[in-house]
Order: structure tokens, then C-alpha cells, then sequence
């Protein structure tokens, strides 16, 4: 879907791309980096808007220097900011986003309604978008960015300013977009942690350069650790000491998750698998306790590689102790 | 999908029911740039007149629209009514008598057109679509051409046909028509460019219409005030200063019409003491004229070139 070869972008202060080259396959895939690390800037760069300063890349087959409306025609783009005017309705504001992706006014109108509904805008739709929610904006973001029927589409930042509730939703409907649709889809995100359970592949960027590029099962094997926190009872007092000293007689390793406040009551412990989280209800329903929360920790992009650091430490440190 | 079978319909045929039908691809037709850029042009155009914007949007370019028709259907009226030989007022001469409501139409039309884009940030999503900057550009300095071009060709084309129903000289009121829609042609280019350029700096919709206002009544304020000093001077001390009249009047758009019409289109001129451009100055009119408009074309495309996404 999406080639580059040793692509620069350089500003005449900042560096923004630098040799960057990857590949990447249909499917979902996501680009992760921190603010400032050029997923933009490759974005730009990939609809043929802004030339590379050398290398070259490829989008569906076509080059971005030359060929730039053919691939913006057969591409989507949400971008991260607002861009909704707000006195027309989705409706209208959607069907002339399809004229000027060259759909004809009769197939602009039917392509509209059928990609609004599909990304769960009814009978608002009419209404002018200024008295929209931020998720329902999100929403006419992401339709106009598919209502032309790309074969690929780039999300910038698409989760961004959304509740948990509105997250999850976003993320399904990303999910959707590949799996019903048919369309392949590279969306941008700084938090690593949803992109794994949305995306085939990630990419991970930083100051323009490659870091890892690999499919999301790789990911999840090294990244994937557990936060719990459990109820006091009469019988346990200190609830979280109880299921730390039972987890560690099972011999599974526990540490206390440390630098936010009420961390302490915060339960991490690295998932082998299914079994970890079988493990974990038993263990807090022998000791009666109740299980406040059990989730997979949201993971910032740099943990990613100091995770590798730590579990190296923490090996270490393990053969000292025993 | 598949489960509920849907098209074994009971023998009565009643039974009816809405099926989710999934996703449908799209193969037909993708038109392109070209027409990309029309479209473009032709919402851009209705949005001058507030079609397919609220209805509070209508108010002011209707308003104004029938503002500018009013007067000419009233001089129809008189003429046919009381069987004059001529209309009141000459083809070319009409514009530059209404200029205060053109002036107000672009000034509100202008930042509409394009502030809104660059304030919601809709301009990205343009450029993620095939057409290109100088795509955009064209497609709104087109709109608003013609917009301007509609509110200002619609009286005269009022005035023609109320010529010929009152059954006055036909050849005379066709070329005085031509003469005059050529005049307000280049005046819709030259205020649309003008208002685009100002209108392009700003994403606050206030400012634009506060600053093309100022640009284009200042000028001509300043222009006509020196033409009378200019004008009352040549008669205090009888010496010939109509050059004077002449070169100042290059300095407004309103009077840069003016002049260039009473050289070459015909027109009588409105500048003090009636003396417009000879027809080595109004050369000189139309190279100005041009240039501008050119220039409002270049200072677009400079500006959306940096916008960009």
C-alpha cells in the first residue's frame, strides 16, 4: 500500500523525516510517535502535498511526486484538528466533500447518507454541526474521509479528545473500516496502547526515524502488563498485600505501580497469557476480596523500549535475589 | 445477514422490513480535477447569495441584490410612464452611481467566501482532495466574479429591457448595454480581486468586512477629495489641471473604472468637472486595471501556497 525509501524532509531548522524507510501492507496500520516525531509530516509527504527533500515514496502503486491527484483521489484524510464548518449540516457539508473527491452530485448524495449511517450519524445529520458533540464531529471527520470509497485512508490522531466511551467506539469503527469495508487504513496515534488492539501492524517513528516497524502480536508478547486493585475486607485488611503475597506463592511476580498518587493501591504484574488472568480472579476470589478493576496498562510510546531495559534489570535483579 | 432470509416473503406480500444492507463499494465514475474545481466554484457561488447557508446568511446579499435592481426599475418605470426619449441614467454610469452598495456586497461576500475556510480549517480537506492550490484559488475568484458580476449586470440588463419595452433606439441601448456590461465585468474582477486578497489575510470574518470596507471607501473618499481640490484650483487660478484629475484618479478601483469607461466604453465621466481620461491616459486605466487583477491572482496563489494542510 505504502512505500518509502530513505525519505528526508528537512526544514531549515528542523529535520522532520530522516532516511525513513517502511513498508507497509493492507490492513490496519498504526503510526505511532510522540508529538513532533513527523507522522504529519509523512502524512503530508504520502498525499503528494509537500516534496521530500530526497528519497522517494510510493502510495497504492503511485509515486507522490508526480502523481499526487491520482492518489488523492483514491485516498482519505481526517485530519487531527477541526475542520468542520459549523453552520452547514453534516449532510450538506459531506456531500460536497464527495463532489470534490469527483463523485457526481446524484452518487455524492447517496454515498453520503450511506457513510454517515455507517459511522453512526442519523437523523442528526440534518442538524447544523455546530451543536454537534465532540465524538459526533469526530464522526463527519471520519465520513467525509470515506465517503469517496478510498482504496486507503489516513486518520490523524482520530481518538483525540475522546472519552474512553467514544475511544473504544472510534477504535471499533477503525476496526470496521478494514474489516467491513474493505479499506486500508494508517492512522496516527501517540498512545501505543490502543493502536495495539486496533492495528495488523505499527509502525513506531521518532525525530523522523524508523524505530520498529512489526505486526502488533510482537507488540503484545513484550508490552502487555496487568494493572489490578482489589477491595479491604475484615479477613484482609490490606487487600493488596494479601493478593500481592498470594500471586507471589504462586510464584507469578507482582510489583506496585509507582509515581501517581493512589499508585500504591495499584496492582502491576506482566500477563504470560490467558492463564495470568484466570489466575488473578482465583486468587482474589479465595481471599473474598473484590476485584475493583483489571486492565491492560495503557502504554505511552517510550515505555516501549524502556520496557526492554527494565525487564533486563528486573531479570538481573531477580538472580541476585534468589 | 444471511440468517434471517429475508426474501421469502409470506404469499400476502405485506410483510415488509428495513435489512441492513453492509457496506457498498463504489465503482462508478470519479470525475476528477476539473470537475472538483467546479464544483467548487458552483458552491462557492451559491454561497455568495447565502444559497445553501442558513437563512440569516441570505438576508444581506438578497437585501442587497434587490437594492441594486430597485433604482433601475424605478427609472424603467418613469421612462416607459412618461414616454421619455432617453433613460435617466447611461448603462455605464449605473455602477458607479450604486458603488456604495458593490462596495458593501464584496466586503461581506468576500471574508464569507474565504475567511471561513481558513478559520474552521477547511482548507486542508480541500487540498486532500485532487484539485490543486491554483485550483482553489480560480474556483473562488471565479465565484465571486460572478457574483459581483450578477449583482451588478442584473440592473442593467432591468434598464435594457425597459428601454425596449418603452420602444427606445435599439442600437443605441444595445451598444450602451455591451459598453456597460464590459465596464462592470472588469469591476467584478477588480473588486472580487481586491476583496479575496484582504479577505485571504484574516480568518475573522470581522476584520475582513471591516477591512475591504475601509480599503475601498477610504480610497475613494481620498481620490475624489483631492480631484475637487485639484478641480477648484484649476478654476481659482484658470490653469489646466485635469491631468491632475486624471492621475489621482488611478489611485481608487471605483474611479479606475471610471476612468477607464469614459476612455474607452463611452462613458461619461463622473469625475469633477466631467473630463475624463484622453485615450493616451486611458491606456495607462486599463494597464492598471489589469495589473491589479492580475496582481490579486498572484497574492492568492502566494497565500494558499503557504496554507496548504
Amino acid at each position: 500500500m505504502i512505500a518509502t525509501e530513505s525519505l528526508s524532509k528537512r526544514f531549515p531548522r528542523v529535520t522532520a523525516l530522516d532516511r525513513l524507510s517502511v513498508d507497509v501492507g493492507p490492513g490496519v496500520t498504526g503510526l505511532v510517535g510522540a508529538n513532533g516525531a513527523g507522522k504529519s509530516t509523512l502524512i503530508k509527504i504520502l498525499l503528494g502535498l509537500s516534496p521530500a527533500t530526497e528519497g522517494r515514496a510510493e502510495v497504492l502503486g503511485l509515486d507522490v511526486a508526480t502523481k499526487g491527484g491520482a492518489i488523492r483521489e483514491r485516498v482519505g484524510y481526517m485530519p487531527e484538528h477541526d475542520c468542520l464548518p459549523p453552520d452547514v449540516s453534516a449532510t450538506e457539508f459531506v456531500v460536497h466533500m464527495a463532489r470534490m473527491s469527483g463523485l457526481p452530485p446524484a452518487a455524492a448524495r447517496e454515498r453520503t447518507a450511506d457513510t454517515l449511517r455507517h459511522v453512526g450519524l442519523y437523523e442528526e445529520r440534518y442538524r447544523p454541526i455546530g451543536g454537534y458533540s465532540t465524538g459526533m464531529k469526530q464522526r463527519v471527520k471520519l465520513a467525509q474521509a470515506l465517503v469517496h470509497d478510498p482504496q486507503l485512508v489516513f486518520l490523524d490522531e482520530p481518538t483525540n479528545g475522546l472519552d474512553p466511551v467514544g475511544r473504544d467506539e472510534m477504535l471499533g469503527l477503525i476496526r470496521r473500516i478494514h474489516t467491513d469495508f474493505g479499506i486500508s487504513v494508517l492512522v496516527t496515534s501517540h498512545l501505543l496502547g490502543e493502536l495495539e488492539r486496533t492495528c495488523d501492524h505499527v509502525v513506531v517513528i521518532d525525530g523522523g526515524k524508523l524505530l520498529r516497524s512489526s505486526s502488533t502480536t510482537d507488540f503484545t508478547q513484550t508490552t502487555t502488563t496487568l494493572a489490578i486493585e482489589v477491595t479491604d475486607t475484615d479477613a484482609h485488611p490490606d487487600g493488596t498485600r494479601a493478593v500481592r503475597e498470594a500471586l507471589h506463592t504462586r510464584g507469578v511476580e507482582v510489583h506496585e505501580g509507582s509515581g501517581l498518587p493512589g499508585a500504591g493501591h495499584i496492582l502491576l504484574l506482566t500477563a504470560q497469557g490467558e492463564e495470568t488472568y484466570d489466575l488473578v480472579r482465583d486468587v482474589v476470589a479465595d481471599l473474598g476480596l473484590g476485584l475493583v478493576r483489571m486492565e491492560q496498562r495503557r502504554h505511552h510510546i517510550s515505555e516501549v523500549f524502556k520496557d526492554s531495559d527494565e525487564q533486563q534489570q528486573r531479570k538481573e535483579a531477580v538472580g541476585h535475589g534468589s | 445477514m444471511a440468517v434471517e432470509q429475508p426474501l421469502q416473503v409470506s404469499p400476502s406480500g405485506e410483510q415488509t422490513r428495513i435489512h441492513n444492507i453492509g457496506y457498498r463499494t463504489y465503482d462508478g465514475p470519479r470525475l476528477g480535477r476539473a470537475y472538483a474545481r467546479r464544483s467548487l466554484y458552483s458552491q462557492s457561488l451559491r454561497g455568495a447569495y447565502g444559497l445553501g447557508r442558513s437563512v440569516k446568511s441570505k438576508v444581506l446579499p438578497m437585501l442587497l441584490f434587490v437594492v441594486m435592481c430597485v433604482p433601475a426599475a424605478i427609472m424603467v418605470a418613469v421612462a416607459v410612464a412618461t414616454k421619455a426619449k432617453d433613460l435617466p441614467v447611461d448603462y455605464t454610469r449605473y455602477a458607479i452611481i450604486m458603488q456604495a452598495v458593490i462596495s458593501l456586497y464584496v466586503a461581506s461576500q468576500a471574508p464569507q467566501s474565504v475567511s471561513r475556510d481558513l478559520r474552521f480549517k477547511t482548507v486542508p480537506l480541500y487540498f486532500s482532495r485532487p484539485i490543486e492550490t491554483a485550483d482553489y484559488v480560480r474556483a473562488k475568484y471565479a465565484a465571486l466574479a460572478s457574483a459581483m458580476f450578477i449583482l451588478t449586470a442584473a440592473p442593467l440588463l432591468v434598464l435594457y429591457v425597459g428601454a425596449l419595452l418603452a420602444k427606445l433606439d435599439f442600437a443605441d441601448h444595445t451598444k450602451g448595454f455591451a459598453q456597460g456590461l464590459v465596464s462592470v465585468a472588469l469591476l467584478s474582477l477588480l473588486f472580487a480581486g481586491l476583496g479575496l486578497v484582504i479577505a485571504s489575510v484574516t480568518p475573522r470574518r470581522g476584520f475582513g468586512i471591516a477591512a475591504v470596507i475601509a480599503v475601498l471607501t477610504i480610497s475613494y473618499g481620498a481620490v475624489s477629495t483631492l480631484q475637487a481640490i485639484a478641480d477648484a484650483q484649476s478654476l481659482g487660478d484658470g490653469q489646466g489641471s485635469a491631468g491632475a484629475i486624471t492621475w489621482i484618479g488611478l489611485f481608487s478601483p471605483v474611479t479606475l473604472i471610471d476612468g477607464l469607461q469614459s476612455a474607452f466604453l463611452g462613458a461619461k465621466s463622473a469625475f469633477p468637472g466631467g473630463v475624463g481620461p484622453t485615450n493616451g491616459e486611458g491606456v495607462v486605466y486599463v494597464l492598471v486595471t489589469l495589473g491589479l487583477i492580475a496582481a490579486a491572482y498572484g497574492l492568492l496563489m502566494r497565500r494558499y501556497r503557504k496554507v496548504g494542510l
